[in-house]
């Protein structure tokens, strides 16, 4: 057994991190922290899973959420898809091991893997909005959040939802909340098996390999930790029995990465637009100067109140 | 469970059958998580479905439902053919050496002494030959024909694992590969334990099939050591405690026998339960049955029970027959019954054939609902479309909702599959009006009572003779009622020095120190010790582990006597050293029995006094011939579901348990496969509690519609579409729901003929916020076991097609 967080002192105690040790904020600078804090991670070991939905509630719970009740459409996974109030959702597949012909049942927790190179906050316009700490959270801060979706385009995993109510991008926060106060997130707390732990991420890097030893030896030689190097490695990260193929668990990417139109829209994009930008503004100065402001004709007055039915 | 959760820890193969841990236990399915991933453990399920237990196993083996005892004989078998048995422990622990009287027979799947009229055995066949000392005759060699070992192997040579094959239509490979799984374990090195559920229990035959898996660990001789045994995983937080106190049928608390019309006095009650030891220097424990009787009825009477009275023997009442709940039901069908009172229970939801019940329901002049949600039965009057299609006009009963505080609201103990009785604090005010069940089913006893104190009535003494001596009359509190289970001494108890050993008042600290004079009380005998002279047990929360074996003996209270793994005499061998140090528990030091956990044993009696390990059997030692036990026979037998796609292929002649009772007119409401050829099994699911939560908004989020899973196969066959809408009907009623179509659903080969089956869940219905269904016992047929009557809701037939959405 991963030895269990210990539960919270009673005492009041100031948060373990917060603004000063952003090393990311989307659309603006930040001043890097001189200390970086230790990264978490959150490890979801999907040999160990049984579906009981666990997290999913308690991620309701401890976030406050609800969700509607909807209805079957022939499978397990309910609601049917991530939401703006269904951070985390447990995704169900059969798949037939051609290896062995054995019939096996994924189940993965699908949700934000709060990437170390995070592309929706890569692809985010609105200054503030999304945010990475030096522990590799990757948070949403509603306020400056503008509703537009550029994170779900830049997002890899496909994870953010924008909530039709308020117009804003939601996703799990990896209990920045619990965390900040030396707990782990709440779907960890809440899973009776501990397919899912918390803790450093070296930590959870070395838990992983003593799993992943078992289930070799449990026949599954392709088994392996999900770590994506193509976003720089994840804070969540997965066991998996077919680490050569992330894809069978419900579409997870083999080689995630964010998309070359944020990093083209980003970085050439981004200059490129500033220039038009600037350049239209010249033209405009040049057109002022050489033809001068422009002037409405009486005969023009004349239409525009007719156009108006006189009520100028 | 003989063992407890924690010690599933310790093993090094899990068993899952007849039940689906992960599915409806998954906080002890760590456990299993633990053992495999601490110990290596293997994890094999056998289950009609490809289920949750199954996703994280490392081999599943497919079955037909209802087919159980088949693939258990099969493994009987392989284990004998193959000599893959633990010798020394069957021969020393179990009746394998016992010689069997030569009236017993079996042929063509019937036992000796069946009558056909009265669907029944005489059992005075299924016994031990006597010797002249008055003991049971032994041939330690196992040779004789006539021992148990010998007359096993012929019955069950048949279950081949072709025939097994046949039967339940696993694959033998599949099959085989369980069974040497299984075999591995048969040396006293390696241990297996047994996870089961209702998976077992809801079948004509549910009873045998928990008798062959235990046979199966005798055989291994994995009962008694860590990380073995036969494990039952209640499904209510304390559904052992409600069936310790005696709620069953025909038992007092305790598991004491409640008399029958045959026992009009105490003592011939007593004498048909003196359990005098059938070898010399065995314990049979239940020797002690009549001190745990008297001590019963003088917490039961208080002063008004003495020894002229028989302790008030005759004001218990005497049953004709057994009031299992189909009984209650097809009473109430036939008009027989005035009311009912339903405590914290949803018949409506939980009994089978639905219509028969609503029809009972509706001819009841009252019932009341004790619960703190509003039940399905409680509005069986109301009409929801065709989801409860009933005329309110035409239903008479008048029906009272009294609400009740839930557990969290309320301070009590509960007692866990573990046997472990724990103490729990009120977490929550109570909401409104709503009071404790003990507050309100005092105050309904104290009215009653002073009604017939002043009007008098058919019946009264009984009723004025209960001893009702509670701090407050109208509120006894939880604590005093756990006392009350416990008892105290009534006089000093002295020794035979004469000696005080117990003070009057004081509370006792063991059922050894019951007495069958009047001198002490405890209405229930095992829960003894968890309320001694030291105080309540079941509040005790030390969490510590000083074998390292998983057992926390401080942690509440198990019962009995806080014993943690029960026959763990048997974890060592007749001389009382362990079998092996990987399993070592308990064992004899040369003075005395000692270990990690309680000595299932006289601690102070040398191995060498030949007592053994099975303390409450007249033999000392397990049954592998049950004798006269269980109606159906002494050795379990392959018998179809009372609704079968195929006829018995061992036993063609015999339709479903020959033993099992069917009410006059329900042998006409089971159906035919030529009309009904698809075989349903029910189940429940993991985000669901029972029936209650589905009116709790989080779960109804998480599986919010009711559904039917069935194969691609079938799907394909009847044209039905992935999470489209199906009908499923049987002989009795109908359901809609939508299709789950999987591939954890194959069809079997069966017989020489492919068997579809379905799986229905059975957690919704017409009451809550998840979307409306009818109840899933529209399906099912009133047929029980035929021991425990538990209703067949887990093998019936049907047949199902598409359609459009329901009307609601």
């Amino acid at each position: 057994m991963f030895p269990p967080l210990p539960n919270p002192t009673t005492k009041p105690g100031g948060p373990k991190f917060g603004e000063a040790d952003l090393i990311r904020r989307s659309a603006s600078t930040v001043t890097p922290p001189a200390e970086r804090q230790t990264e978490v991670a959150k490890l979801i070991d999907v040999t160990k899973c049984i579906g009981c939905k666990a997290c999913q509630t308690a991620c309701l719970e401890w976030n406050d959420l609800r969700e509607e009740v909807g209805v079957n459409v022939g499978e397990y996974d309910n609601p049917h898809d991530l939401t703006p109030n269904s951070w985390t959702l447990m995704r169900y597949t059969e798949y037939e091991n051609p290896g062995t012909g054995n019939l096996e049942w994924l189940i993965r927790k699908d949700g934000c893997m709060h990437c170390e190179d995070p592309g929706c906050l890569k692809a985010c316009p609105a200054p503030g909005a999304i945010v990475q700490y030096s522990n590799g959270i990757v948070d949403f801060i509603h306020e400056n959040c503008i509703g537009c979706g550029y994170c779900v385009k830049g997002c890899p995993f496909n994870i953010p939802r924008i909530s039709k109510v308020d117009h804003k991008a939601y996703k799990c926060t990896l209990c920045s909340d619990r965390v900040a106060v030396g707990q782990g997130p709440a779907c960890q707390k809440a899973c009776p098996t501990q397919a899912i732990v918390f803790g450093t991420k070296d930590e959870m890097k070395q838990w992983a390999d003593k799993r992943i030893a078992d289930l070799k030896s449990r026949g599954f030689d392709k088994a392996g930790l999900y770590d994506p190097p193509g976003v720089s490695g994840t804070h969540v990260m997965y066991v998996l029995h077919h680490a050569d193929k992330p894809h069978v668990y419900a579409g997870l990417p083999d080689n995630p990465r964010i998309s070359p139109l944020v990093d083209a829209w980003k970085g050439v994009g981004k200059y490129a637009g500033m220039a038009v930008i600037a350049l239209t503004a010249a033209a405009g100065m040049i057109h002022h100067i050489l033809q001068g402001p422009n002037r409405v004709t009486e005969e023009e007055e004349e239409s525009a109140d007719k156009l108006a039915g006189g009520k100028t | 469970m003989t063992n407890s959760w924690t010690d599933i820890g310790n093993t090094d193969l899990v068993w899952i059958m007849g039940g689906n841990a992960a599915e409806a236990h998954p906080c002890g399915f760590k456990w299993v998580t633990e053992a495999k991933h601490n110990r290596g453990a293997k994890l094999m399920v056998v289950d009609p479905r490809f289920t949750r237990s199954a996703a994280v196993a490392d081999h599943y083996a497919p079955l037909r439902p209802g087919t159980d005892i088949a693939f258990l004989s099969g493994v009987v078998n392989y284990l004998l053919t193959n000599d893959k048995i633990h010798k020394e422990y069957v021969r020393n622990f179990t009746n394998a050496s016992y010689l069997v009287k030569e009236g017993y027979s079996f042929s063509d799947g019937l036992f000796s002494g069946y009558d056909e009229e009265k669907r029944s055995y005489n059992r005075s066949t299924w016994d031990y030959q006597i010797g002249p000392d008055g003991f049971a005759i032994r041939d330690m060699t196992l040779e004789n024909p006539r021992c148990v070992f010998q007359l096993m192997k012929v019955h069950f040579a048949p279950y081949t694992p072709e025939m097994v094959s046949r039967i339940t239509g696993t694959p033998q490979d599949k099959f085989l590969k369980v069974a040497e799984w299984v075999a591995s374990t048969a040396n006293g090195e390696r241990a297996m334990t047994i996870m089961y559920a209702l998976g077992w229990t809801q079948h004509s035959h549910g009873a045998q099939n928990i008798r062959t898996a235990a046979m199966i660990q005798l055989l291994c001789g994995n009962i008694g050591i860590p990380g073995g045994g036969v494990n039952a995983l209640r499904g209510h937080s304390n559904v052992q405690g409600i069936t310790d106190v005696g709620t069953l049928t025909a038992s007092i608390p305790g598991y004491l026998a409640l008399p029958t019309d045959s026992e009009p006095t105490l003592e011939s009650h007593l004498a048909k339960r003196t359990f005098k030891p059938l070898q010399a220097n065995q314990t049979s424990y239940w020797q002690n049955y009549r001190k745990f009787y008297v001590s019963f009825l003088k917490s039961f009477y208080g002063a008004k029970a003495t020894p002229e009275n028989q302790f008030g023997y005759d004001w218990l009442p005497k049953l004709d027959v057994a009031y299992d709940c189909l009984r209650m039901f097809e009473t109430m069908y036939q008009g027989k019954t005035n009311g009912l009172i339903c405590q914290g229970f949803n018949p409506l939801m939980a009994i089978a054939h639905k219509n028969k019940s609503v029809a009972g329901l509706s001819k009841l002049k009252f019932l009341v609902s004790l619960d703190p949600i509003e039940t399905d039965t409680a509005r069986f009057w109301e009409n929801h479309g065709e989801f409860n299609d009933v005329d309110p006009a035409k239903i008479q009963t008048e029906v009272f909702m009294l609400p009740v505080t839930s557990f969290a609201e309320e301070e009590g103990s509960l007692t866990n599959s573990s046997r472990v009785i724990m103490w729990k604090w009120r977490a929550a005010d109570p909401y409104f009006e709503s009071r404790t069940d003990s507050e309100i089913l005092a105050d309904l006893f104290t009215r009653i009572r002073k009604l017939y104190e002043t009007e008098g009535g058919k019946g009264a003494e009984p009723l004025l003779a209960v001893d009702w001596n509670y701090r407050n009359p109208h509120e006894p509190q939880a604590d005093e009622l756990l006392k009350e289970l416990n008892g105290k001494a009534l006089v000093d108890l002295k020794d035979a020095e004469g000696k005080v050993v117990r003070a009057a008042g004081s509370q006792l600290a063991s059922f050894g120190e019951m007495r069958d004079d009047g001198s002490t009380d405890g209405s229930m005998w095992i829960y003894t010790g968890v309320y001694g002279p030291s105080g309540n047990f079941s509040m005790r929360r030390d969490n510590s582990d000083p074998s390292g074996l998983g057992v926390y003996g401080n942690w509440g209270f198990s019962w009995p006597a806080n014993r943690r793994i029960l026959y763990n005499r048997a974890s060592a061998d007749p001389d009382g050293k362990p079998w092996s140090e990987t399993k070592k528990y308990t064992f004899w030091n040369g003075e005395r029995w000692t270990g990690a956990d309680v000595p299932d044993c006289v601690p102070t009696i040398p191995p060498n006094r030949g007592a053994g390990p099975f303390i409450m059997n007249e033999e000392g030692v397990s049954r592998l011939f049950a004798r006269g036990l269980l109606a159906e026979g002494p050795f379990p037998t392959h018998y179809e579901p009372f609704e079968s796609p195929v006829a018995n292929p061992l036993f063609p002649k015999i339709k479903g348990n020959p033993a099992a009772r069917v009410f006059k007119g329900d042998m006409e409401v089971f159906g035919d496969p030529k009309e009904f050829p698809i075989v349903a099994t029910t189940y429940r699911l993991t985000e669901h509690f029972h029936y209650w939560t589905k009116g709790v908004h989080m779960n109804a989020v998480m599986q919010p519609e009711f559904f039917v899973e069935m194969s691609e196969e079938l799907a394909k066959e009847k044209g039905i579409k992935h999470g489209g809408w199906v009908k499923v009907w049987s002989h009795r009623g109908s359901v809609k729901g939508k299709a789950v179509v999987t591939k954890r659903i194959k069809p079997v080969e069966v017989d020489g003929k492919s068997v579809h089956y379905i799986g229905c869940p059975l957690n919704f219905g017409f009451i809550g916020e998840a979307k409306k269904a009818s109840p899933i016992n529209s399906l099912t047929p009133p047929v029980g076991d035929a021991n425990a009557q538990t209703p067949e809701y887990k093998a019936f037939l049907v047949d199902i097609e598409p359609i459009s959405g329901p009307v609601a």
